[in-house]
Protein backbone atom coordinates (compact mmCIF):
# COMPACT_ATOMS: atom_id res chain seq x y z
CA UNK A 1 0.00 0.00 0.00
CA UNK A 2 1.41 3.07 -1.13
CA UNK A 3 1.35 5.96 1.59
CA UNK A 4 -0.89 8.12 -0.29
CA UNK A 5 -3.83 5.66 -0.03
CA UNK A 6 -3.70 6.59 3.92
CA UNK A 7 -6.41 9.42 3.94
CA UNK A 8 -5.26 10.14 7.66
CA UNK A 9 -1.59 10.77 6.19
CA UNK A 10 -2.97 13.43 3.36
CA UNK A 11 -5.15 14.98 6.13
CA UNK A 12 -1.73 15.31 7.92
CA UNK A 13 0.33 16.57 5.42
CA UNK A 14 -2.61 19.11 4.51
CA UNK A 15 -2.88 20.31 7.87
CA UNK A 16 1.30 20.90 7.66
CA UNK A 17 1.03 23.28 4.40
CA UNK A 18 -1.98 25.13 6.03
CA UNK A 19 0.39 25.68 9.71
CA UNK A 20 3.69 27.15 7.31
CA UNK A 21 0.90 28.89 5.19
CA UNK A 22 -0.30 30.77 8.83
CA UNK A 23 3.51 31.27 9.63
CA UNK A 24 4.44 32.73 6.42
CA UNK A 25 1.07 34.75 6.41
CA UNK A 26 1.82 35.97 9.96
CA UNK A 27 5.88 37.02 9.62
CA UNK A 28 4.35 38.96 6.38
CA UNK A 29 2.08 41.20 8.26
CA UNK A 30 4.42 41.42 11.52
CA UNK A 31 7.07 42.47 9.27
CA UNK A 32 4.89 45.67 8.38
CA UNK A 33 3.58 46.24 11.65
CA UNK A 34 7.55 46.32 13.61
CA UNK A 35 9.02 49.45 13.43
CA UNK A 36 12.04 48.84 15.88
CA UNK A 37 15.46 47.60 14.65
CA UNK A 38 15.82 45.03 17.58
CA UNK A 39 11.91 43.90 17.01
CA UNK A 40 12.54 43.86 13.41
CA UNK A 41 15.82 41.71 13.75
CA UNK A 42 13.73 38.94 15.65
CA UNK A 43 11.47 39.17 12.50
CA UNK A 44 13.17 38.82 9.92
CA UNK A 45 14.54 35.42 11.92
CA UNK A 46 11.65 34.44 12.31
CA UNK A 47 10.51 34.93 8.45
CA UNK A 48 14.03 32.89 7.61
CA UNK A 49 13.29 30.14 10.27
CA UNK A 50 9.63 29.73 8.19
CA UNK A 51 11.20 29.65 4.65
CA UNK A 52 13.44 26.76 5.90
CA UNK A 53 10.62 25.46 8.05
CA UNK A 54 9.08 24.74 4.06
CA UNK A 55 12.15 23.24 2.84
CA UNK A 56 12.51 20.74 5.70
CA UNK A 57 8.58 20.11 5.97
CA UNK A 58 8.78 19.60 2.17
CA UNK A 59 12.25 16.91 2.57
CA UNK A 60 9.88 15.51 5.27
CA UNK A 61 6.74 15.32 3.78
CA UNK A 62 8.24 13.12 0.77
CA UNK A 63 10.34 11.07 3.02
CA UNK A 64 7.09 10.11 5.02
CA UNK A 65 5.01 9.85 1.72
CA UNK A 66 7.84 7.37 0.17
CA UNK A 67 7.37 5.21 2.73
CA UNK A 68 10.35 3.35 4.57
CA UNK A 69 13.49 3.95 2.11
CA UNK A 70 12.60 7.48 2.24
CA UNK A 71 12.51 8.26 5.98
CA UNK A 72 16.06 6.15 6.20
CA UNK A 73 17.60 7.84 3.52
CA UNK A 74 16.61 11.39 4.79
CA UNK A 75 17.23 10.53 8.52
CA UNK A 76 20.71 8.62 7.59
CA UNK A 77 22.02 12.50 5.93
CA UNK A 78 20.79 14.28 8.96
CA UNK A 79 23.22 12.21 10.70
CA UNK A 80 25.67 12.49 8.57
CA UNK A 81 25.74 16.29 8.33
CA UNK A 82 24.71 16.17 12.17
CA UNK A 83 28.25 13.97 12.82
CA UNK A 84 30.16 16.40 10.55
CA UNK A 85 29.20 19.42 12.45
CA UNK A 86 29.59 17.47 15.83
CA UNK A 87 33.39 16.57 15.05
CA UNK A 88 34.02 20.11 13.31
CA UNK A 89 33.72 20.69 16.90
CA UNK A 90 35.50 18.61 18.89
CA UNK A 91 39.39 18.37 19.44
CA UNK A 92 40.32 15.74 17.51
CA UNK A 93 43.41 15.66 15.35
CA UNK A 94 45.43 13.99 12.55
CA UNK A 95 45.63 10.66 15.00
CA UNK A 96 41.93 10.56 15.23
CA UNK A 97 41.78 10.34 11.22
CA UNK A 98 41.19 6.56 10.98
CA UNK A 99 38.59 6.40 13.82
CA UNK A 100 36.94 8.86 12.00
CA UNK A 101 36.98 7.29 9.08
CA UNK A 102 35.62 4.38 9.93
CA UNK A 103 32.41 6.30 11.98
CA UNK A 104 31.58 8.24 8.93
CA UNK A 105 31.50 5.74 6.06
CA UNK A 106 31.32 2.16 8.44
CA UNK A 107 29.30 2.67 11.03
CA UNK A 108 26.82 5.33 10.06
CA UNK A 109 25.83 3.82 7.11
CA UNK A 110 25.55 -0.08 8.49
CA UNK A 111 23.54 2.15 11.37
CA UNK A 112 20.81 3.25 8.65
CA UNK A 113 20.87 -0.46 6.80
CA UNK A 114 19.97 -2.20 10.10
CA UNK A 115 17.06 0.40 10.18
CA UNK A 116 16.52 -0.49 6.34
CA UNK A 117 16.55 -4.55 6.83
CA UNK A 118 14.72 -4.02 10.54
CA UNK A 119 17.24 -6.19 12.32
CA UNK A 120 15.97 -4.91 15.78
CA UNK A 121 18.68 -6.98 17.57
CA UNK A 122 21.68 -5.63 16.00
CA UNK A 123 20.13 -2.38 15.02
CA UNK A 124 19.98 -1.68 19.39
CA UNK A 125 23.70 -2.92 20.24
CA UNK A 126 25.70 -2.00 16.99
CA UNK A 127 26.96 1.57 18.37
CA UNK A 128 26.84 0.73 22.19
CA UNK A 129 28.78 -2.37 21.91
CA UNK A 130 30.17 -2.70 18.63
CA UNK A 131 31.30 0.88 17.78
CA UNK A 132 32.38 1.20 21.20
CA UNK A 133 34.59 -1.48 20.79
CA UNK A 134 36.21 -1.38 17.40
CA UNK A 135 36.87 2.70 17.03
CA UNK A 136 38.13 2.32 19.97
CA UNK A 137 40.19 -0.53 19.13
CA UNK A 138 41.08 1.63 15.81
CA UNK A 139 42.02 4.88 18.15
CA UNK A 140 44.51 2.64 20.10
CA UNK A 141 46.21 1.35 16.94
CA UNK A 142 47.27 5.16 16.14
CA UNK A 143 49.40 4.74 18.90
CA UNK A 144 48.63 8.30 20.93
CA UNK A 145 48.10 8.51 24.41
CA UNK A 146 47.66 11.94 24.86
CA UNK A 147 43.79 12.65 25.62
CA UNK A 148 43.17 8.82 24.71
CA UNK A 149 40.44 9.12 26.72
CA UNK A 150 39.29 11.99 26.08
CA UNK A 151 39.40 11.62 22.07
CA UNK A 152 37.86 8.01 22.53
CA UNK A 153 34.64 9.67 24.54
CA UNK A 154 34.15 12.39 22.44
CA UNK A 155 34.01 10.00 19.48
CA UNK A 156 31.94 7.92 20.61
CA UNK A 157 30.00 10.51 22.27
CA UNK A 158 29.12 11.66 18.50
CA UNK A 159 28.41 8.59 17.39
CA UNK A 160 25.50 8.07 19.71
CA UNK A 161 23.91 11.38 19.51
CA UNK A 162 24.43 12.04 16.17
CA UNK A 163 23.86 8.42 14.75
CA UNK A 164 22.30 6.16 17.00
CA UNK A 165 19.63 8.45 19.01
CA UNK A 166 18.69 9.71 15.54
CA UNK A 167 18.37 6.24 13.80
CA UNK A 168 15.48 5.98 16.04
CA UNK A 169 13.24 8.17 14.61
CA UNK A 170 12.72 5.92 11.49
CA UNK A 171 13.14 2.97 13.86
CA UNK A 172 9.35 3.33 14.59
CA UNK A 173 8.79 1.75 10.96
CA UNK A 174 10.22 -1.36 11.97
CA UNK A 175 7.63 -1.73 15.43
CA UNK A 176 5.01 -4.27 14.95
CA UNK A 177 1.67 -3.00 16.54
CA UNK A 178 -1.34 -4.64 16.44
CA UNK A 179 -3.90 -3.05 14.44
CA UNK A 180 -1.60 -0.57 13.06
CA UNK A 181 -0.05 -2.38 10.54
CA UNK A 182 1.41 -0.55 7.47
CA UNK A 183 0.81 3.28 9.58
CA UNK A 184 3.55 3.31 11.44
CA UNK A 185 5.01 6.27 8.77
CA UNK A 186 2.18 8.46 11.30
CA UNK A 187 4.11 7.78 14.15
CA UNK A 188 7.16 9.18 12.50
CA UNK A 189 5.28 12.28 11.87
CA UNK A 190 4.28 12.36 15.45
CA UNK A 191 7.18 12.45 17.39
CA UNK A 192 8.84 14.82 14.76
CA UNK A 193 5.78 17.08 14.75
CA UNK A 194 5.57 17.13 18.78
CA UNK A 195 9.41 17.31 18.85
CA UNK A 196 9.65 20.71 16.54
CA UNK A 197 6.41 22.31 17.54
CA UNK A 198 7.59 21.95 21.17
CA UNK A 199 10.81 23.96 20.23
CA UNK A 200 8.85 26.70 18.42
CA UNK A 201 6.14 26.60 21.36
CA UNK A 202 8.68 27.01 23.44
CA UNK A 203 10.63 29.96 21.74
CA UNK A 204 7.36 32.11 20.74
CA UNK A 205 5.98 31.70 24.81
CA UNK A 206 9.52 32.33 25.54
CA UNK A 207 9.46 35.72 23.32
CA UNK A 208 6.36 36.60 24.38
CA UNK A 209 6.30 36.08 28.06
CA UNK A 210 9.74 35.25 29.10
CA UNK A 211 10.98 36.71 32.37
CA UNK A 212 12.98 33.85 34.72
CA UNK A 213 16.00 32.23 32.97
CA UNK A 214 15.78 28.16 33.55
CA UNK A 215 19.22 28.00 33.07
CA UNK A 216 21.53 30.72 32.57
CA UNK A 217 24.72 29.51 32.10
CA UNK A 218 23.69 27.21 29.63
CA UNK A 219 21.14 28.71 27.36
CA UNK A 220 20.01 32.58 28.56
CA UNK A 221 16.63 32.69 26.03
CA UNK A 222 15.17 29.40 28.17
CA UNK A 223 12.82 30.73 30.46
CA UNK A 224 10.21 29.10 32.63
CA UNK A 225 7.66 30.74 31.14
CA UNK A 226 8.72 29.63 27.28
CA UNK A 227 9.31 25.91 29.28
CA UNK A 228 5.72 25.84 30.78
CA UNK A 229 3.93 26.97 28.17
CA UNK A 230 5.57 25.34 25.35
CA UNK A 231 5.19 22.15 26.95
CA UNK A 232 1.85 22.51 27.48
CA UNK A 233 0.95 23.33 24.20
CA UNK A 234 2.93 20.47 23.15
CA UNK A 235 1.17 18.37 25.01
CA UNK A 236 -2.49 20.05 23.92
CA UNK A 237 -1.17 19.30 20.29
CA UNK A 238 0.08 15.56 21.16
CA UNK A 239 -3.62 15.11 22.75
CA UNK A 240 -5.47 16.24 19.57
CA UNK A 241 -3.47 14.14 17.27
CA UNK A 242 -4.38 10.99 18.98
CA UNK A 243 -6.16 9.59 16.58
CA UNK A 244 -3.12 9.23 13.73
CA UNK A 245 -1.63 6.73 16.63
CA UNK A 246 -2.31 3.78 18.44
CA UNK A 247 -2.79 5.36 21.30
CA UNK A 248 -6.04 6.71 23.09
CA UNK A 249 -6.32 10.30 24.08
CA UNK A 250 -4.70 10.49 27.50
CA UNK A 251 -1.82 8.04 25.80
CA UNK A 252 -1.12 10.38 23.47
CA UNK A 253 -0.84 13.58 25.65
CA UNK A 254 1.20 11.13 28.26
CA UNK A 255 3.99 10.66 25.20
CA UNK A 256 3.33 13.79 24.11
CA UNK A 257 4.47 15.20 27.78
CA UNK A 258 7.59 12.81 27.29
CA UNK A 259 8.69 13.80 23.75
CA UNK A 260 8.39 17.66 24.96
CA UNK A 261 10.58 16.89 27.86
CA UNK A 262 12.98 14.80 26.83
CA UNK A 263 13.17 17.46 23.69
CA UNK A 264 13.77 20.11 26.37
CA UNK A 265 16.71 18.08 27.90
CA UNK A 266 18.13 17.93 24.76
CA UNK A 267 18.29 20.76 23.50
CA UNK A 268 20.28 21.80 27.17
CA UNK A 269 22.46 19.58 26.58
CA UNK A 270 23.83 20.32 23.16
CA UNK A 271 23.64 24.21 24.16
CA UNK A 272 26.01 22.90 27.10
CA UNK A 273 28.49 21.36 24.60
CA UNK A 274 28.09 24.36 22.48
CA UNK A 275 29.01 26.67 25.33
CA UNK A 276 31.89 24.41 26.02
CA UNK A 277 33.23 24.86 22.70
CA UNK A 278 32.47 28.75 22.52
CA UNK A 279 30.16 28.71 19.55
CA UNK A 280 26.66 29.81 19.06
CA UNK A 281 25.43 27.50 16.61
CA UNK A 282 26.51 24.29 15.48
CA UNK A 283 26.94 25.38 11.72
CA UNK A 284 24.92 27.64 9.26
CA UNK A 285 23.62 24.76 6.60
CA UNK A 286 19.70 25.99 7.68
CA UNK A 287 19.04 29.66 7.37
CA UNK A 288 18.04 30.93 10.49
CA UNK A 289 18.05 28.08 12.39
CA UNK A 290 22.09 27.62 12.16
CA UNK A 291 23.37 23.78 11.39
CA UNK A 292 21.47 20.58 11.35
CA UNK A 293 22.32 19.69 14.70
CA UNK A 294 21.11 23.38 16.31
CA UNK A 295 17.92 21.98 14.28
CA UNK A 296 17.77 18.24 15.77
CA UNK A 297 19.17 18.51 19.07
CA UNK A 298 15.72 17.98 20.74
CA UNK A 299 14.73 14.61 18.34
CA UNK A 300 17.85 13.27 19.44
CA UNK A 301 16.26 12.79 23.03
CA UNK A 302 12.98 12.27 22.18
CA UNK A 303 13.25 9.48 19.47
CA UNK A 304 15.00 7.04 21.55
CA UNK A 305 12.33 6.82 24.52
CA UNK A 306 9.31 7.26 22.14
CA UNK A 307 10.47 4.31 20.45
CA UNK A 308 11.02 2.38 23.88
CA UNK A 309 7.74 3.56 25.15
CA UNK A 310 5.69 2.18 21.95
CA UNK A 311 7.92 -0.35 21.47
CA UNK A 312 6.92 -1.83 25.32
CA UNK A 313 3.50 -0.64 26.21
CA UNK A 314 1.65 -1.36 22.62
CA UNK B 1 30.84 18.07 -16.18
CA UNK B 2 33.21 15.97 -14.69
CA UNK B 3 34.60 19.71 -12.78
CA UNK B 4 30.74 20.65 -11.71
CA UNK B 5 30.23 17.26 -9.99
CA UNK B 6 33.61 17.11 -8.02
CA UNK B 7 32.98 20.74 -7.03
CA UNK B 8 29.31 19.53 -5.56
CA UNK B 9 31.23 16.54 -3.97
CA UNK B 10 33.91 18.88 -2.76
CA UNK B 11 31.65 20.85 -1.07
CA UNK B 12 29.73 17.89 0.00
CA UNK B 13 32.53 16.52 1.75
CA UNK B 14 34.49 19.74 3.23
CA UNK B 15 31.98 22.75 2.35
CA UNK B 16 31.09 25.42 4.74
CA UNK B 17 31.12 29.12 5.15
CA UNK B 18 32.90 31.27 2.52
CA UNK B 19 33.52 34.83 3.40
CA UNK B 20 34.48 37.44 0.94
CA UNK B 21 35.94 40.69 2.58
CA UNK B 22 34.93 42.39 -1.08
CA UNK B 23 32.72 40.29 -3.04
CA UNK B 24 34.17 39.79 -6.59
CA UNK B 25 32.08 41.80 -8.96
CA UNK B 26 33.79 42.03 -12.43
CA UNK B 27 35.57 39.07 -13.70
CA UNK B 28 39.19 41.15 -13.42
CA UNK B 29 41.92 38.82 -13.58
CA UNK B 30 43.19 37.51 -9.96
CA UNK B 31 46.02 35.76 -8.47
CA UNK B 32 44.45 34.00 -5.09
CA UNK B 33 47.31 33.11 -3.05
CA UNK B 34 46.37 30.75 0.07
CA UNK B 35 47.62 28.87 2.95
CA UNK B 36 48.60 25.39 2.15
CA UNK B 37 47.83 22.02 4.31
CA UNK B 38 46.07 19.36 2.00
CA UNK B 39 45.85 17.82 -0.85
CA UNK B 40 42.07 19.20 -1.35
CA UNK B 41 42.83 22.73 -1.02
CA UNK B 42 42.60 23.89 -4.75
CA UNK B 43 39.68 21.80 -5.13
CA UNK B 44 37.73 23.72 -2.62
CA UNK B 45 38.93 27.53 -3.31
CA UNK B 46 38.07 26.63 -7.32
CA UNK B 47 34.65 25.17 -5.63
CA UNK B 48 34.08 28.40 -3.56
CA UNK B 49 34.53 30.44 -6.66
CA UNK B 50 31.51 31.73 -8.52
CA UNK B 51 30.98 29.28 -11.23
CA UNK B 52 32.01 32.47 -14.43
CA UNK B 53 35.85 32.88 -12.15
CA UNK B 54 35.95 29.01 -11.51
CA UNK B 55 36.24 28.63 -15.73
CA UNK B 56 38.95 30.95 -15.55
CA UNK B 57 40.70 30.21 -12.18
CA UNK B 58 44.05 27.79 -12.86
CA UNK B 59 45.65 25.75 -9.91
CA UNK B 60 48.95 25.93 -10.06
CA UNK B 61 50.43 22.42 -8.79
CA UNK B 62 53.12 20.15 -8.63
CA UNK B 63 54.14 18.60 -11.45
CA UNK B 64 55.79 15.27 -10.08
CA UNK B 65 52.48 14.97 -7.81
CA UNK B 66 50.16 15.23 -10.73
CA UNK B 67 51.43 13.37 -13.20
CA UNK B 68 51.72 10.18 -10.95
CA UNK B 69 49.18 7.82 -12.28
CA UNK B 70 47.07 8.65 -15.31
CA UNK B 71 43.70 9.70 -13.62
CA UNK B 72 45.80 12.88 -11.74
CA UNK B 73 46.78 13.31 -15.20
CA UNK B 74 43.28 13.10 -16.64
CA UNK B 75 42.42 15.54 -14.13
CA UNK B 76 45.37 17.90 -13.77
CA UNK B 77 45.20 18.85 -17.28
CA UNK B 78 41.57 18.18 -18.53
CA UNK B 79 39.55 19.18 -15.58
CA UNK B 80 41.34 21.90 -13.20
CA UNK B 81 43.67 22.71 -16.07
CA UNK B 82 46.60 22.94 -13.99
CA UNK B 83 49.76 24.78 -14.39
CA UNK B 84 51.93 21.96 -13.68
CA UNK B 85 55.56 23.34 -12.91
CA UNK B 86 58.59 21.60 -11.57
CA UNK B 87 59.04 22.00 -7.75
CA UNK B 88 62.18 23.04 -6.48
CA UNK B 89 63.62 20.81 -4.36
CA UNK B 90 63.79 20.84 -0.44
CA UNK B 91 66.79 22.59 0.91
CA UNK B 92 68.80 19.83 2.01
CA UNK B 93 68.73 18.06 -1.28
CA UNK B 94 69.98 20.95 -3.42
CA UNK B 95 73.51 20.45 -3.82
CA UNK B 96 72.77 16.64 -4.77
CA UNK B 97 69.60 16.73 -6.68
CA UNK B 98 68.86 20.31 -8.02
CA UNK B 99 71.88 21.73 -9.57
CA UNK B 100 70.05 24.98 -10.84
CA UNK B 101 66.89 25.99 -8.57
CA UNK B 102 66.97 29.33 -9.77
CA UNK B 103 66.33 28.28 -13.77
CA UNK B 104 63.71 26.16 -12.61
CA UNK B 105 62.00 29.15 -10.64
CA UNK B 106 62.77 31.15 -13.86
CA UNK B 107 61.06 28.64 -15.72
CA UNK B 108 57.51 28.28 -12.61
CA UNK B 109 57.13 32.44 -13.02
CA UNK B 110 57.58 32.28 -17.34
CA UNK B 111 54.53 29.39 -17.13
CA UNK B 112 52.53 31.42 -14.76
CA UNK B 113 53.03 34.63 -16.55
CA UNK B 114 52.02 33.05 -19.78
CA UNK B 115 49.11 31.72 -18.40
CA UNK B 116 48.09 35.35 -16.90
CA UNK B 117 48.62 36.37 -20.52
CA UNK B 118 45.93 34.16 -21.78
CA UNK B 119 43.57 36.13 -19.41
CA UNK B 120 43.46 33.68 -16.96
CA UNK B 121 43.34 33.80 -13.19
CA UNK B 122 45.45 31.47 -11.05
CA UNK B 123 45.27 29.80 -7.80
CA UNK B 124 48.82 29.37 -6.10
CA UNK B 125 50.30 28.70 -3.06
CA UNK B 126 53.32 30.21 -1.80
CA UNK B 127 54.43 27.87 1.28
CA UNK B 128 55.49 25.52 -1.09
CA UNK B 129 54.21 22.49 0.30
CA UNK B 130 51.83 21.59 3.06
CA UNK B 131 51.77 23.11 6.49
CA UNK B 132 50.19 22.32 9.75
CA UNK B 133 47.43 24.13 9.75
CA UNK B 134 48.26 26.47 12.84
CA UNK B 135 50.68 28.63 11.07
CA UNK B 136 51.55 30.25 8.02
CA UNK B 137 55.23 29.25 7.28
CA UNK B 138 57.51 31.51 5.13
CA UNK B 139 56.32 32.13 1.69
CA UNK B 140 58.31 31.57 -1.50
CA UNK B 141 59.50 34.19 -3.65
CA UNK B 142 57.13 33.29 -6.63
CA UNK B 143 54.69 35.42 -5.55
CA UNK B 144 57.10 38.34 -5.89
CA UNK B 145 58.03 37.88 -9.17
CA UNK B 146 54.61 37.25 -10.46
CA UNK B 147 54.20 41.02 -8.96
CA UNK B 148 57.00 42.39 -10.50
CA UNK B 149 56.44 40.93 -13.80
CA UNK B 150 52.37 41.60 -14.35
CA UNK B 151 51.75 44.57 -11.34
CA UNK B 152 48.41 45.27 -12.61
CA UNK B 153 46.59 41.78 -11.84
CA UNK B 154 45.14 41.68 -8.59
CA UNK B 155 46.33 39.49 -5.68
CA UNK B 156 44.17 38.31 -3.19
CA UNK B 157 44.53 36.25 -0.13
CA UNK B 158 42.91 33.41 0.67
CA UNK B 159 42.99 31.47 3.97
CA UNK B 160 41.80 27.92 4.27
CA UNK B 161 40.61 26.57 7.92
CA UNK B 162 40.19 22.81 9.09
CA UNK B 163 41.23 21.72 5.72
CA UNK B 164 43.79 19.81 7.26
CA UNK B 165 41.69 18.14 9.18
CA UNK B 166 39.42 17.01 6.33
CA UNK B 167 42.75 15.19 4.78
CA UNK B 168 45.90 15.46 6.40
CA UNK B 169 49.07 14.17 4.82
CA UNK B 170 49.54 10.92 4.55
CA UNK B 171 45.81 10.18 4.51
CA UNK B 172 43.32 8.98 1.18
CA UNK B 173 39.61 8.96 2.86
CA UNK B 174 39.27 12.71 3.62
CA UNK B 175 36.70 13.40 6.84
CA UNK B 176 33.56 15.40 6.39
CA UNK B 177 34.71 18.33 8.25
CA UNK B 178 33.01 21.97 8.00
CA UNK B 179 35.81 24.48 6.76
CA UNK B 180 36.14 27.99 5.94
CA UNK B 181 36.80 29.72 2.92
CA UNK B 182 38.04 33.30 3.74
CA UNK B 183 38.95 35.37 0.52
CA UNK B 184 40.60 38.76 1.75
CA UNK B 185 40.79 42.51 0.43
CA UNK B 186 43.39 42.27 -2.74
CA UNK B 187 46.73 43.18 -1.33
CA UNK B 188 47.86 46.73 -2.07
CA UNK B 189 51.30 46.74 -3.34
CA UNK B 190 53.92 49.71 -3.37
CA UNK B 191 55.90 50.10 -5.89
CA UNK B 192 59.37 49.34 -5.12
CA UNK B 193 58.80 47.26 -2.26
CA UNK B 194 62.24 45.04 -0.91
CA UNK B 195 61.22 41.20 -1.51
CA UNK B 196 61.44 40.13 1.58
CA UNK B 197 58.90 43.18 2.77
CA UNK B 198 56.46 42.23 0.19
CA UNK B 199 56.35 38.42 0.80
CA UNK B 200 55.94 39.11 4.63
CA UNK B 201 53.08 41.24 3.98
CA UNK B 202 51.86 38.50 1.86
CA UNK B 203 52.19 36.28 4.38
CA UNK B 204 50.27 38.64 6.76
CA UNK B 205 47.40 39.07 5.03
CA UNK B 206 46.58 35.31 4.76
CA UNK B 207 47.42 34.54 8.46
CA UNK B 208 44.97 37.64 9.65
CA UNK B 209 42.10 36.29 7.99
CA UNK B 210 42.17 32.39 9.97
CA UNK B 211 42.00 35.21 13.15
CA UNK B 212 38.43 34.97 14.08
Amino acid sequence: MSSFDDHELLWLLAGLAALLLTATAVGQVLERLVATPSGGETVDNVNARVRAWWVMSIAFAIAVASGGVGSVVLFALISFLALREFVTLSPTGRVDHAALVWSFFLVTPAQYVLVGVQWYGLFSILIPVYAFLFVTARLVLAGETERFLERAATIQWGLMACVYCISYAPALLLLDIEGYEGENAKLLFFLVIVVQLSDVFQYVWGKLFGRHPIAPAISPNKTWEGFVGGIACAVLLGTSLWWITPFNPWQAALMALAIALMGFVGGLVMSAIKRDRGVKDYGSLIHGHGGVLDRVDSLLFAAPLFFHLTRFFF
Amino acid sequence: MIAALLAAAARAVAGGTVRWASAPSDDRQRVFFANHTSHLDFILIWASLPPHMRKRARPVAARDYWEAGPLRRYLARKVFRAVLIERAAPAERVDRVDRNPGMRGREAIARMVEVLDREDSLIVFPEGTRGSGVEVAEFKSGLYYLWRERPEVELVPVHLENLNRVLPKGEFIPVPMITRVSFGPPLDCAEGEPKEAFLERARQAVQRLGEP
